[in-house]
């Protein structure tokens, strides 16, 4: 019973490191491929965090099982990559804007101010006061 | 198992690496190399972490915790440094 139970774990342990490696290496390579700025930025921002989630939660599994050593730094990892990965990307976009995009060539945003990356909200209507 | 697909994993890694490195050195703007860069830090903690298998210490984690750390804000430096002219206003 309890060999059938580290057989499953290793078979979970080996797929979600094959796994992740595919990820990794898809999300470089589309770095490397893909022909403009703002496509290049989805395949790092994308596959590569799963990629790096899917080796985190295979050494998690790996140390709980075999190591007898529960750890939850993996996870903090994990979690961590995964919420500043989409505000990494967020910046990228808006440092490309800023350098390579007109604001002619945008769509009006349909709001009272104008695209963050050009035009800052008024003094006076701020929401909260940042000075 | 684990060990082949540990070394598939790293394998895959270090392809990786070197094809951020290539990207690093022949990108068309300085977007792009932070983008890079970006990537590079991500696929470090990877091999780190994936090291930290093999070897079985759990030392490795603390290392690429601050590693992650450090790479998001360097990113987000340079990104402001880029829309601002300024990090800290």
């Amino acid at each position: 019973m309890i060999e059938d139970a580290t057989l499953i774990a290793e078979v979970v342990v080996s797929f979600l490191l094959v796994v992740a490696g595919l990820f990794g290496l898809v999300g470089s390579l589309g770095l490397v491929k893909l022909d403009d700025t703002m496509r290049r930025l989805h395949a790092p921002t994308k596959a590569t965090t799963l990629g790096i989630g899917g080796v985190l939660i295979a050494s998690m599994i790996y140390s709980a099982v075999f190591l007898d050593r529960l750890s939850f730094h993996e996870l903090l990892i994990t979690i961590f990559l995964l919420l500043t990965a989409p505000i990494t990307a967020n910046f990228i976009a808006k440092s490309y804007m800023h350098r390579h995009v007109d604001e002619a060539d945008l769509p009006p945003t349909e709001g009272p101010y104008g695209w963050a990356v050009y035009d800052a909200v008024p003094e006076d209507e701020r929401p909260i006061d940042t000075k | 198992m684990i060990e082949t697909a540990l070394t598939f994993a790293v394998t895959c890694f270090a392809l990786a690496l070197v094809f951020n490195l290539w990207h690093l050195a022949r990108a068309p703007g300085v977007v792009d190399r932070i983008l890079a860069l970006d990537t590079m830090v991500i696929n470090a903690i990877a091999l780190l972490n994936l090291y930290g298998i093999s070897q079985g210490t759990p030392v490795y984690f603390e290392v690429s915790m601050l590693i992650a750390m450090v790479g998001f804000v360097s990113t987000v430096a340079y990104c402001r440094f880029i829309l601002r002219g300024n990090i800290i206003e």
